[in-house]
């Protein structure tokens, strides 16, 4: 098996019916887009991925990541890491808690409070880490959660329609912001959208359901 | 071990009604071998039959029960069909919503000292409008037809109903069925009732189940405000189960398995005027009326609703004023002196009530969070959530007349030489905590975005890691209002404290029913008054801690 994400004939049925059949392989540091409607199942693929999928579906298939097969493991084991288009920070948690709960264990405290002030210089966020998340832009809640799925040291990047709340400027800089940074990581981003623009910012193969 | 709670819960919810029941039915049929009698025999059904109060107390408990309901359903559709979504509405729901964790027996005294010829009420028109100088000699509370007691159970029922209709109307997209009704020419009230009635009652008909068992079977109320020659069923089977004589035991199995009967019954009448008031209501929606006498019912609707809340509110301030009350001759509308002697003499009283109280409470409540919490971290990581059949099992404990089975819990307990005492009393009071704590955190719990937990998993937390650092702070609201919730419904609880404790458990609402029959209304007032307070204190913490801890947290701000 090749590094990065690959989709081994994975099929997810909702009693009988099949709802998404997808078969790839992305390579580290690529792109791979799921371009559709709503309601085709892409979410759905993402969960089988994250390994959250709701027991009324059914899937067959296999799940690999840099060789390993992951079908069987525990969500938390997996190193996948998500982005959704809500913003989900833990609303009872500071900026830097949000980015500490995270960031992949290990270090003295000191050394981590470091760590975490200079990811957020590195995004133009200096100093947030006392601020709560609810009094964030979305632009700024977009990086906080960027930073935060990246300190945990993902082996993947799935991203479920994460740009399609933000306003049409901050849309193409957040995006770029999170190709640029999966791309400097190495990392195999799987997108699912229902914007074409999306899909041509990303620059990889689309595969497109639901026509 | 998650796996096995739902069934541990199951257990411990139901095990002891079924127990309970089971414990009744022996002694009903003449079998209670502690008191050297084997049955079967049908003596204690021939004693109960011979009892000249039976066809009185029968009634007294099918009317006042049926009664109840359907004025409190009444007050509670009709405020709603005429007032939802409007400010006065919302002034409503905010007065009624802490009345409701008001103990019914600290509600009904209050009432009592409202409603008596010598009550508040009387002195506020005496003598310029009635002509009394003295007070009335006038069977207006323990009337023999049990109005007073009606009245009582429908100042506490309203509230209840109004919430769980209002957490229903979430369920029912009201605005949407009610704009297009409005669009389409009806009436507020009669759009509301044809559109939105009959989605709403099929959410709350559970809950007016409760209420018409509750009703029908009450006895803190009922000692209180009801009728004594006869009482109802209720109060009679709990004489019978006080009395030295061991064989009246049988005597009150018998008539607990009588009360069981008579719940069911009335159950199954009730669904028989539903499934009539659908047929009735069918048709007038095909009649195609906008509305008519709209305005009218509207007024009558927020009139009863306020009347309602305004007859609790008077009941706790009459409470407050006899607990300071010095000499207070008729008909002054105030007592001539107030004195701080009242809480000298039976504060001290109360402060071992009170520890009392809230030893049982904490003990059942805690327990029941954590099995609710157990449970529903079950159904979050299996995926399967509560059916309609679980549902009705949550509600079991609150559908079975408390005087059905707790009398043939005791009986059992003793029987088998258990110890009655504060033990079996938590375990007792667990019984109806733990559908009250299940209800009221369920939803919020269910509402949690569960994309948080995908989130925090994938970012490599453990699903207890989750759970304790997440989950957990983020729902601490709910959980401390399903706290206050438990307590509250604990504090409140007459029957199971003295049947179960055997006598010796004296918490607050046990010493002031107690009470009732001296007529010592400053003690009672007291009394009242602390065990009202012991209710609202969990209420006003789950309201003060999350504000406290996430004062600076905007996104957990209600």
């Amino acid at each position: 098996m090749s590094d990065g994400l690959t989709l081994d004939q994975v099929c997810i049925t909702d009693g009988g019916q099949t709802v998404i059949e997808v078969d790839c392989t992305v390579a580290p540091g690529d792109v791979l887009t799921i371009m559709g409607p709503s309601g085709v199942g892409k979410s759905t693929l993402l969960s089988f991925v994250t390994g959250t999928l709701p027991p009324a579906f059914t899937a067959t298939g296999r799940v690999f990541l840099d060789g390993v097969d992951i079908t069987g493991v525990p969500p938390h084991r997996r190193q996948v890491g998500i982005l959704y288009q809500d913003d989900i920070l833990f609303p009872h948690m500071s900026v830097g808690q949000n980015l500490a709960f995270g960031m992949a264990p290990g270090g003295t405290r000191a050394a981590r409070r470091e760590a975490i002030a200079r990811a957020l210089a590195e995004i133009g966020l200096a100093g947030f880490e006392g601020r709560d998340p609810a009094t964030l832009s979305g632009g700024q809640a977009a990086r906080v959660q960027l930073l935060r799925v990246l300190l945990s040291q993902p082996g993947a990047l799935l991203l479920d329609e994460a740009f399609s709340r933000l306003d049409t400027t901050r849309r193409a800089q957040i995006r770029k912001l999170v190709f640029e940074m999966a791309r400097n990581r190495d990392l195999p981003v799987l997108m699912v959208t229902h914007d074409a623009e999306d899909a041509r910012a990303a620059g990889g193969c689309v595969i497109t359901l639901g026509k | 071990m998650l796996r096995h709670v739902p069934l541990l819960t199951l257990v411990v919810m139901i095990g002891p009604v079924l127990a309970g029941v089971w414990g009744t039915f022996l002694p009903a049929f003449g079998h209670l071998p502690g008191a050297g009698l084997t049955g079967p025999s049908l003596e204690a059904f021939r004693a109960l039959l011979a009892w000249p109060g039976l066809g009185q107390a029968v009634w007294l408990s099918v009317s006042t029960g049926i009664l109840a309901t359907a004025l409190s359903l009444g007050i509670v559709v009709l405020v709603t069909a005429g007032w939802s979504g409007t400010r006065a509405f919302g002034v409503l729901q905010r007065v009624l919503a802490p009345i409701l964790s008001v103990p019914h027996a600290a509600a009904a005294f209050g009432l009592a000292f409202l409603i008596a010829p010598s009550g508040w009420l009387a002195r506020l028109t005496s003598p310029w409008l009635t002509g009394w100088a003295r007070p009335p000699d006038l069977l207006i509370v323990q009337d023999p037809a049990g109005l007073a007691m009606t009245a009582g159970l429908v100042t506490k029922e309203v509230p209840f109903l109004l919430l769980m209709t209002l957490a229903a109307l979430g369920q029912v997209q009201q605005h949407q069925r009610l704009k297009t009704a409005r669009s389409l020419g009806y009436d507020r009230v009669t759009g509301w009732l044809k559109s939105v009635f009959p989605a709403v009652y099929r959410q709350i008909r559970l809950p007016v189940y409760v209420v018409l068992a509750y009703s029908m079977s009450v006895v803190d109320v009922a000692l209180i405000l009801g009728p004594t020659r006869p009482p109802s069923l209720s109060v009679q089977i709990v004489e019978w189960m006080g009395d030295p004589d061991l064989s009246m035991r049988l005597t009150a199995a018998a008539a607990a398995l009588l009360q069981l009967g008579l719940v069911i019954g009335a159950l199954g009448l009730w669904r028989l005027a539903e499934i009539g008031a659908a047929c009735l209501g069918r048709a007038w929606i095909e009649t195609g009326q906008r509305g008519g006498p709209d305005p009218a019912l509207r007024i009558g609707g927020i009139g009863l609703g306020a009347l309602s809340a305004a007859a609790t509110l008077l009941a706790l301030l009459g409470l407050l004023v006899w607990s300071v009350a010095g000499f207070w001759g008729f008909p002054n509308a105030l007592p001539d002196a107030f004195t701080l002697r009242n809480w000298d003499r039976h504060g001290p009283g109360t402060l071992e009530a009170a520890a009392e109280t809230f030893l049982v409470a904490g003990a059942a409540t805690g327990i029941a969070l954590v099995l609710v919490l157990g449970c529903l971290e079950a159904e979050h990581r299996s995926g399967r959530t509560l059916t309609t059949r679980g549902l009705w099992l949550l509600y079991l404990p609150l559908l079975v007349p408390q005087t059905a089975f707790l009398p043939g819990l005791q009986i059992l307990l003793l029987s088998v030489g258990a110890d009655v005492g504060r033990g079996p009393v938590i375990l007792a009071h667990l019984v109806f905590v733990l559908p009250y704590v299940f209800l009221s955190l369920g939803e919020a719990w269910r509402a949690w975005d569960p994309r948080i937990a995908v989130v925090a998993g994938t970012l490599g937390a453990a699903p207890w890691r989750v759970f304790w650092r997440v989950r957990l702070p983020m729902l601490l609201r709910p959980i401390l209002t399903a706290l206050a919730v438990g307590m509250a419904v604990s504090v409140g609880q007459y029957l199971p404290t003295l049947l179960i404790g055997g006598g010796r458990v004296a918490t607050l609402t046990t010493e002031a029913v107690a009470l009732a029959s001296g007529g010592d209304r400053r003690a009672i007032g007291v009394y009242g008054l602390v065990q009202t307070l012991a209710a609202l204190l969990a209420f006003a913490l789950a309201i003060l801690l999350p504000a406290l801890v996430w004062r600076n947290r905007r996104g957990l701000h209600v």
